[in-house]
């Protein structure tokens, strides 16, 4: 009784702590903004004060701006996403498989992996012009060759106990695929898939910045230009804020029951 | 299995072998590590095909591993469910996963996942899964190898027990003198490698035998005599 009231009070105690000392350093962060803005070590325009930022924000708010740019973005982002993860995922699937085809495409997927999808920005534009198009084949471009090589990797090493298992109980075909393959490699998909959308969600604001007349990039780009910086680092805020608030959800899929040997093991 | 012989490139692992397993025996394989027990476990499942020779079987095959053989994102009633997928019926399957489940006494842990159990209850689940449905031949790879000496000795009870309530032909390689002589109808002794059977033993003792029974007392002695380990 008594070790089991220690152990709730250290729950609580570290559930405390969990939430006040992010907190504290939040804080500490805006007060040396303040203080560097105050002392003005750098001229206002090029530093806006948190003060400029907020009031940037209601303004950004009320004149519906932000809102249909985070609409925007989003969409792209998940358009992008969805597609490069269901083909990113089946041809990793496929690839984890097949030895000879692995050997084939292997060079060739890590060098795309390697090049930083912004390489691709005048291509975007040529080809698919201005809109949400151009920014979501760049979102592709991002994600799709991370995706597929953890995905063929996950799967290339599955443990072979797992398949001899699967023989004995006659899996074979689709089923060997969705009911041992596929869950074998969840856990590490649901990884790789948090991995992929931060580097989507990193795109999209450069994307944006060139290929869209709207979006959380464009409206950086914008306010730089009207070297309005009180409304850039407001859109700046935003856009960390919905990345983070998106990775959480995705973290929930790691709780799924049948995902949980992956991450306790 | 008849003459069979088999390599991994130049090593030979087995040579000329013959082996038959009657219906409802329990044959116990013990020897030296590397010696090629579990190319022989590999070769009866179908798992690898010989160099030489022939292999026949009568009847659905499954294996126990050592550990890890059970799938991690089942649950133990789904993972025993797999043996009873060719059993149509819904309220069949049912009632058969009620008993199995009664069977290996793990009641109320239907839905934990394997890395919520001990070594002990997933070696229960494997053991029940392999019983499930329509199964003939069981192949067992040092299934208790990696658990604790007294959840071992348990494990033995168990699948004595087990094994009268569902009888099946049983092929059990394990490096463990006393599990050999505690467990099997037949026990072979196999060399160093190439593997050939250098001994062969009945053991007629009913079973459960009590593992300082004069039955398996005299087997363990003549194994080790075997073996070279005793005088």
């Amino acid at each position: 009784m008594q070790k089991n009231k220690n152990i709730n009070a250290a729950a609580v105690r570290s559930a405390g702590t969990g939430f006040l000392l992010p907190v504290m350093v939040l804080a500490g962060v805006l007060f040396l903004w303040w203080m560097i803005s105050y002392t003005n070590f750098f001229p206002a325009y090029a530093l806006p004060s948190p003060l400029a930022v907020l009031t940037a924000f209601k303004e950004e708010l009320l004149s519906g701006r932000l809102l249909s740019d985070i609409v925007a973005s989003l969409w792209r982002v998940a358009v992008g996403f969805v597609i490069s993860s269901a083909l990113g995922i089946s041809i990793g699937l496929w690839l984890g498989q097949h030895l000879y085809a692995r050997q084939a495409f292997l060079p060739m997927l890590n060098f795309f992996r390697f090049l930083s999808p912004l390489a691709w920005i005048p291509f975007a534009i040529l080809w698919f012009h201005i809109g949400d198009k151009p920014a979501i084949f760049l979102i592709f471009m991002a994600v799709f060759f991370p995706l597929v090589l953890a995905t063929m990797a996950a799967v290339a090493t599955i443990p072979s106990i797992y398949f001899r298992v699967a023989k004995d109980y006659h899996y074979s075909g689709i089923e060997l695929l969705t009911k041992v393959t596929f869950p074998s490699v969840l856990p590490q998909l649901i990884t790789a898939l948090r991995v992929s959308y931060g580097i989507a969600w990193v795109v999209i604001v450069a994307a944006e910045m060139v290929g869209c007349q709207d979006g959380l990039g464009y409206g950086i780009w914008e306010a730089r230009n009207g070297l309005r910086l009180d409304s850039a680092v407001c859109y700046m805020i935003v856009i960390g804020l919905l990345g983070m608030g998106i990775d959480r959800l995705l973290s929930q899929l790691t709780k799924l029951p049948n995902v949980r040997w992956g991450y306790e093991r | 299995m008849q003459k069979v012989s088999h390599s991994y490139g130049t090593v030979a692992v087995l040579n000329d072998m013959n082996l038959e397993v009657k219906q409802g025996e329990v044959v116990v394989l013990v020897g030296p590590s590397g010696c090629g027990k579990t190319t022989i476990l590999n070769l009866l499942s179908g798992y690898i095909t010989p160099v030489e020779g022939t292999i026949q079987r009568n009847g659905i095959i499954r294996t126990v591993y050592q550990q890890d053989g059970l799938f991690p994102w089942l649950t133990v009633s789904e993972n025993i469910l797999m043996g009873l997928r060719k059993t149509a019926e819904d309220n069949q399957q049912k009632k058969e996963l009620g008993e199995l489940i009664e069977l290996i006494h793990l009641e109320g842990f239907e839905d934990h996942y394997p890395h919520q159990l001990s070594g002990g209850m997933r070696q229960r689940v494997e053991l029940a899964r392999v019983l499930s449905g329509e199964s003939d031949i069981l192949l067992m790879d040092e299934p208790f190898s990696a658990l604790d000496y007294q959840t071992r000795l348990r494990m033995r009870q168990e699948l004595v027990r087990l094994l009268k309530q569902r009888p099946r032909t049983v092929v059990f390689v394990t490096h463990d003198i006393e599990e050999a002589a505690q467990l099997a109808d037949r026990v072979l002794v196999l060399s160093n490698r190439p593997a050939t059977v250098c001994r062969e033993l009945q053991i007629e003792a009913p079973k459960p035998r009590d593992l300082t029974s004069n039955a398996v007392i005299e087997a363990m002695k003549a194994v080790l005599q075997e073996l070279g380990l005793q005088t």
